[in-house]
């Protein structure tokens, strides 16, 4: 276990790096000059010699891979640049705003997890009855549905008629955590329980829940005892896939909620054309989510010691 | 619920098999239906969509103007039809281009191997290995919007699983004996691959292309509502709602009007989508 998990460690450093380097190298396709960005910004008008004078300063004469090293080592003091909007620091902005999308990530993933573990398990157990078809129905229309409309749909009912939650996030609190939250388990859910339906379902056709069930033991017994500890790598596995587009779907809800985290930030800064921030969002963003991905197949071995590590002996 | 009842007897399949015919068939004539929608979408336009009257501003909808009409009085339901053409078609142009640039990648990788095998393998693995809508997300960014490179943006966060599906189906292919056969018989390679490969692993290409359209569909809406797809004269759903987003209070129809557009054309291709899978794949619609 332990040498699986420095494997799977040294492993993370050549994925860390492409993502360094590509997010480095996209910055830089984007045609813009950090120079010329900030004077455009000052409204000064300055001569060429001004331009290359401070371009040298900042290194940006030098060749490509030297510049992405420098920043390299930067990035590991924790130096990401200045926005060049606010001027601020990128990196303790960025940190700032981290646990806002953190909070509704979790929120979310908990709701997701509440709403379609049980109705998977549910429509799985009531196959092809009314219950499953309603069930499958709902997750249908819950599949058909684009997050940003969902989320307006939202606001209108819950927020602007009934008035039961805040149309957008002041503070962050329970009540206006929920609106945003539910939107994002909305669209997961609808996918996952399909999912957790067809595992239960696979599991539920082996040979054991039939010998179980000629030994006498009662279906709820099998049910949560057997069939639902076997399927939890499976649960797991597409859970953990599925936050991909829940990072992505954070930065539409948060600016339609007015959230105030990375997503917010991130497309503010996109309309902004703020390319450091930019940079930031997606860089960090593609590490939680490699960080993430490691830690689903770490966590394994802990869930189902049926499944044998690589580099382990059986 | 009893165990037993699940093992499907050779009967039930047979009818279901025939059940799955008529499916398909109603959701072809109803996506061609969409289709034909979205393609004279300017002709079935009762009012001009750019046609602004500001007399007739953010009216609710009635029987002149079935979803009411926007802020700069246009005709909602004109400006909707407009809008569904540019969303389907952009859709369907994004997947037709992923399907084939996918599908070609790996049908090329699978069959010659080598070293362009393990490059673009690897290359695919770092866009699987990315979040695909932050990615998008930066790309649609870094090209400055429109519609053309949210198209672009999505294109190329999408095509590595087309690949993947592709050089599976290439590799299970290629050491079939007939494909031994084809060759000796004097094909050429492209011969091999355009007559044999090809129409062998298309199946499960075509059934990912079928339910990828919906979830393409709406991403591309989300990408034009945060102002990285069309921009604000071209009609698009997604877009349309964007700009009715501060007046969802007072005037909701600017916004429901598109979202259920948006709604429709979803459920129309994934059922079809999953009505193509079930019909190719029999074993899996029982699930």
């Amino acid at each position: 276990m332990k040498k699986y998990v420095v494997k799977r460690l040294l492993q993370l450093i050549p994925i860390l790096l492409v993502i360094t380097f590509l997010s480095f190298g996209m910055m830089r396709l984007a045609g813009s000059d950090a120079v010329m960005q900030k004077m455009e910004n000052t409204g000064m008008v300055v001569s060429e010699e001004v331009m290359d004078k401070a371009r040298a300063e900042l290194g940006l004469d030098k060749p490509f891979l030297t510049q992405y090293f420098v920043w390299l080592g930067n990035l590991l003091k924790g130096d990401m640049g200045t926005s060049y909007i606010s001027g601020k620091e990128v990196f303790p902005t960025f940190i700032s705003k981290l646990p806002a999308t953190l909070l509704l990530t979790v929120v979310s993933i908990l709701l997701t997890i509440i709403i379609s573990v049980p109705l998977g398990v549910l429509a799985a157990v009531k196959q092809n009855r009314f219950t499953d078809y309603l069930i499958r129905v709902c997750s249908f229309i819950g599949n058909s549905m684009p997050n940003f409309f969902v989320a307006l749909l939202l606001m209108y009912f819950f927020a602007i008629r009934m008035k039961v939650f805040p149309v957008i996030a002041t503070e962050v609190s329970i009540k206006s955590v929920a609106l945003p939250s539910f939107t994002l388990a909305i669209a997961m859910s609808a996918k996952y329980l399909r999912q957790v339906r067809a595992a239960v379902l696979d599991e539920l056709s082996k040979d054991y829940v039939i010998g179980a069930k000629a030994r006498g033991v009662r279906f709820s017994v099998t049910l949560w005892k057997s069939v639902l500890r076997a399927c939890l790598v499976t649960i797991l596995t597409l859970l953990t896939l599925s936050i991909g587009s829940l990072l992505g779907g954070t930065a539409i809800v948060e600016s339609i909620f007015l959230w105030d985290g990375v997503g917010k930030l991130a497309v503010d800064a996109i309309n902004m054309r703020d390319y450091p921030m930019i940079q930031a969002y997606v860089m960090w963003m593609a590490i939680i989510y490699v960080c993430v991905n490691l830690i689903t197949d770490l966590s394994y071995r802990v869930l189902d010691p049926r499944i044998r590590l690589g580099g382990e002996k059986a | 619920m009893s165990v037993e009842n699940r093992v499907p007897s050779v009967r039930k399949q047979k009818i279901k098999k025939n059940h799955t015919k008529t499916r398909l068939i109603i959701f072809l004539i109803l996506a061609l239906a969409l289709l034909l929608v979205a393609i004279f979408a300017q002709q079935l336009c009762p009012y001009d969509p750019n046609a602004q009257d500001t007399a007739m501003s953010l009216r609710p909808p009635s029987a002149a103007h079935p979803a009411g009409t926007d802020r700069f009085g246009r005709d909602m339901f004109s400006r909707i039809l407009v809008g569904l053409q540019t969303s389907v078609l952009a859709t369907l142009s994004l997947v037709v281009i992923i399907t084939v640039i996918g599908t070609a990648v790996g049908v090329l990788c699978g069959y010659y191997g080598g070293i362009w095998d393990s490059v673009i393998m690897r290359i695919s693995d770092v866009c699987l290995a990315f979040p695909g809508l932050v990615f998008a997300l930066a790309i649609a960014a870094l090209l400055n919007g429109g519609l053309h490179n949210a198209v672009l943006a999505l294109a190329v966060i999408s095509w590595p699983k087309y690949a993947r599906i592709a050089r599976s189906q290439t590799l299970a292919q290629k050491s079939v004996n007939y494909i031994a056969a084809a060759k000796l018989a004097g094909n050429n390679s492209i011969q091999v691959i355009v007559k044999h490969i090809l129409p062998n692993c298309i199946g499960p290409i075509l059934v990912t292309a079928m339910l990828d359209i919906g979830t393409m569909l709406m991403e591309l809406a989300g990408l034009s509502f945060l102002g990285l797809g069309a921009q604000p004269p071209v009609a698009e759903l997604g877009n349309m709602m964007s700009g009715g987003r501060s007046m969802l209070q007072t005037y909701p129809w600017v916004i429901i009007g598109p979202g259920i557009a948006i709604f429709i054309i979803v459920v129309i291709f994934n059922l079809l989508g999953d009505t193509v899978r079930d019909y190719l794949d029999p074993r899996n619609s029982r699930k």
